[in-house]
């Protein structure tokens, strides 16, 4: 039922395949992105509560969403790399790891500004603020085991296992942490109530969220071919390839 | 010559080996609970004497304490196998690994965590812990520790083949014991406030029994990586 | 790839390709090894001598290729070549807070033995008198006697072993030799690295396989 992935798990081809997919990843992120940021900075109306501070949604939001779909991305190829024992998907888990890190990190950037003119500090203990850095840590994890070994290959893999006991954990974090936030839910604090949002807001983000998506997934291929070529560097072919790029 | 021994026999073989080791290693029991002491000892310093304050954060500075005592001292459970070999030969046993692997866990539990637990309400004592907590302390510290145990070996079977593991250990395995800290503390809280308890611990009692059927598996496919 | 003799192969490498640290110690390696023969890996230091082994014994992943027992890949059938396979590595898992008879008897115990008596056996390895030592007191030749003193009760057809002669005496050398022949004419196989000479395996009855050091 599976047998058609193994032809991909094939480096050379699946650094072909990827070639021809990032024109378009890198084409459409860079339309969706700049089409949503332009149309949610500059022509969507401002919030009659919070004024012009809450178009930082359109990067904080769509950043905080893709954090846990990338966590997501991650597992699933570790997933595959080791049940199907597929060298090139440890390779892809370990290319989105550094990339799901900088975009959680900057929805925690971008949360904390939102916060000190929302909630007048830079940080509270919000059960979804409390579960973001939770992740960053998680793929801090991923990043740093990765880096330990010397040996790519097995880097990839131990990675990899980190990366989906990571995912099994997720949940469990998220609803104790949510849980605990509303035991210790200090008074001071509210955090608005997004009431339905105005289809002006609401598409520009929608399109910023994409955008984000495609970001991830073309950044993800560089850093996969990248991956590919270190790890074969004594294949014939990437040899031959060094030799059309005028390498030495 | 047959081969006779049951999964059982297998299992206690290992158990028996690992429990008489750590006898004749008497360092690798002491340790852990010094530090464990040392650790809850300094925050009464730091805080401030007041039995109220105190009495307020002595359930997250024993299970904070407990936490990194637990991590500690899993940084070796693997460590000697892995130089002398022996590993290895666990690796190529006709036993299934997952069972072996829960041998081991099981005998580190009990040389650090079961006297970890038994020193735990002496500990209370010096921070003024509310007189209704104790048996949440107990009863938590109970189920508590042998799911760190068990998450803990996944990120040392991870770690056990690099020279410099200790801090990377850290980072790899303590944002998985956030569940078991926030319901632990919470369950010692309650009690304190003579609330019911039971709910937290039957979601750790759960997590006991998610990490007891899972966590071999990972820690096996860890330690192949490992001794690749 | 080769044809399948299966009726008395044992252990079969399929086009096995390992890379460490970036370079590749054997490419496409292929080799068929039948019931009663005893093979010697052969090669440099850094060759990958002991890197095929654990190959061999499914401890190692190669980069590319299998490792075939009586035909099927190892990877599918693990419960099954664990049960027929004895490897002993460079370090062979003796514990120094052991005796010499307790690391024994957890070894055998371990690989599902249940009727042995340890001291006939480590008379067999010129080990009594030290049953209750403990092995970290041991000489270098007595802990690796400890080690191999599994040979001697097991009923494994496939024995890997890396480096066995290391800090064995001439005698013991011999001794290992004798039970290598008998183990061979009892249908098993031994598959070794040893930089050491034999006296009694002779050429004719050696196999051996070379690697070479490969400068890329």
């Amino acid at each position: 039922m599976w047998k058609w992935l193994h032809s991909y798990a094939d480096p050379q081809r699946a650094y072909n395949l990827s070639g021809t997919l990032l024109p378009w990843f890198a084409t459409l992120a860079i339309a969706f992105i700049g089409v949503g940021s332009v149309w949610g900075l500059l022509f969507a109306p401002v919030d009659y509560q919070q004024g012009d501070s809450y178009r930082i949604i359109f990067i904080h939001v769509p950043a905080a969403s893709m954090s846990m779909s990338a966590y997501m991305a991650m597992a699933t190829s570790a997933f595959i790399g080791l049940v199907w024992q597929i060298k090139s998907a440890d390779w892809a888990a370990a290319a989105i790891a550094p990339i799901g890190a900088v975009v959680t990190f900057i929805a925690l950037i971008t949360g904390a500004a939102w916060g000190k003119p929302m909630w007048g500090t830079w940080w509270v203990w919000d059960a979804r603020l409390t579960s973001e850095l939770v992740l960053l840590f998680l793929y801090l994890g991923v990043i740093s085991l990765y880096a330990s070994f010397e040996d790519k290959v097995l880097a990839a893999r131990a990675a990899g296992i980190l990366a989906i006991v990571g995912v099994i954990n997720i949940p469990i974090i998220k609803y104790s942490v949510e849980w605990w936030n509303s035991l210790h839910q200090p008074a001071t604090i509210k955090i608005t109530e997004k009431s339905s949002m105005a289809p002006e807001m609401l598409y520009p983000l929608l399109i910023n969220i994409f955008g984000f998506g495609l970001m991830i997934g073309a950044i993800t291929l560089v850093r996969f071919r990248a991956e590919i070529l270190a790890r074969n560097g004594m294949r014939p072919w990437v040899r031959e390839l060094a030799k059309a790029e005028g390498v030495k | 010559m047959n081969k006779g021994i049951s999964f059982t026999q297998a299992f206690y073989t290992l158990l028996k080996r690992d429990l008489q080791i750590a006898i004749r290693h008497k360092g690798d029991i002491f340790n852990p609970l010094l530090f464990f002491i040392l650790v809850v000892t300094l925050f009464p310093l730091g805080i401030g004497p007041e039995p109220q304050v105190l009495s307020r954060v002595a359930p997250g500075i024993i299970w904070v304490a407990a936490l990194l005592a637990s991590m500690l001292s899993l940084e070796r459970l693997f460590k000697a196998d892995f130089v002398d070999g022996s590993l290895e030969q666990m690796l190529l046993s006709p036993q299934p690994l997952s069972l072996m692997v829960l041998a081991k866990v099981l005998a580190h539990w009990i040389l650090t965590g079961v006297p970890l637990i038994l020193v735990a309400p002496l500990l209370a004592v010096l921070l003024h812990l509310e007189d209704n907590s104790y048996g949440a302390l107990m009863a938590t510290l109970a189920l508590g520790t042998p799911v760190l145990s068990l998450l803990g070996a996944i990120g040392v079977a991870l770690t056990v083949g690099l020279r410099k593991g200790g801090v990377l250990l850290s980072l790899l395995i303590l944002p998985l014991y956030i569940p078991v800290l926030i319901f632990a503390t919470s369950a010692i809280d309650a009690a304190g406030l003579n609330l019911p308890y039971s709910g937290h611990l039957a979601i750790i009692g759960a997590m006991l029994v998610g990490s007891l059927i899972l966590a071999p598996f990972a820690i096996g496919a860890s330690l192949r990586v490992s001794t690749n | 790839m080769v044809e399948e003799k299966t009726a008395t192969t044992l252990v079969s490498a399929d086009s096995l390709t390992c890379i460490r640290e970036e370079r590749i110690l054997f490419d496409e390696l292929s080799f068929h090894i039948q019931a009663g023969e005893i093979v010697q890996i052969e090669g440099p230091n850094g060759a990958g001598k002991t890197s095929l082994l654990r190959i061999l014994a499914g401890l190692s992943r190669p980069y590319a290729g299998e490792t075939r027992y009586k035909g099927e890949d190892i990877t599918r059938c693990r419960d099954e070549y664990n049960d027929d396979l004895l490897y002993l590595g460079h370090l062979a898992g003796v514990k120094s807070e052991l005796t010499a008879e307790e690391n024994l008897n957890f070894n055998l115990r371990i690989s599902g033995y249940d009727d042995f008596n340890t001291n006939d056996i480590l008379a067999k390895v010129n080990l009594s008198g030290f049953e209750e030592a403990l092995a970290g007191h041991l000489s270098a030749g007595q802990h690796r006697r400890t080690a191999l003193a599994r040979l001697w009760h097991t009923n494994c057809k496939v024995w890997l072993l890396d480096e066995p002669f290391t800090a064995i005496d001439k005698k013991g050398v011999e001794e290992l030799e004798h039970l290598f022949l008998r183990h061979a004419e009892n249908g098993g196989c031994v598959i070794m690295t040893t930089h050491q000479d034999m006296g009694i395996i002779g050429d004719d009855i050696l196999r051996k396989i070379r690697l070479d050091y490969r400068f890329i």
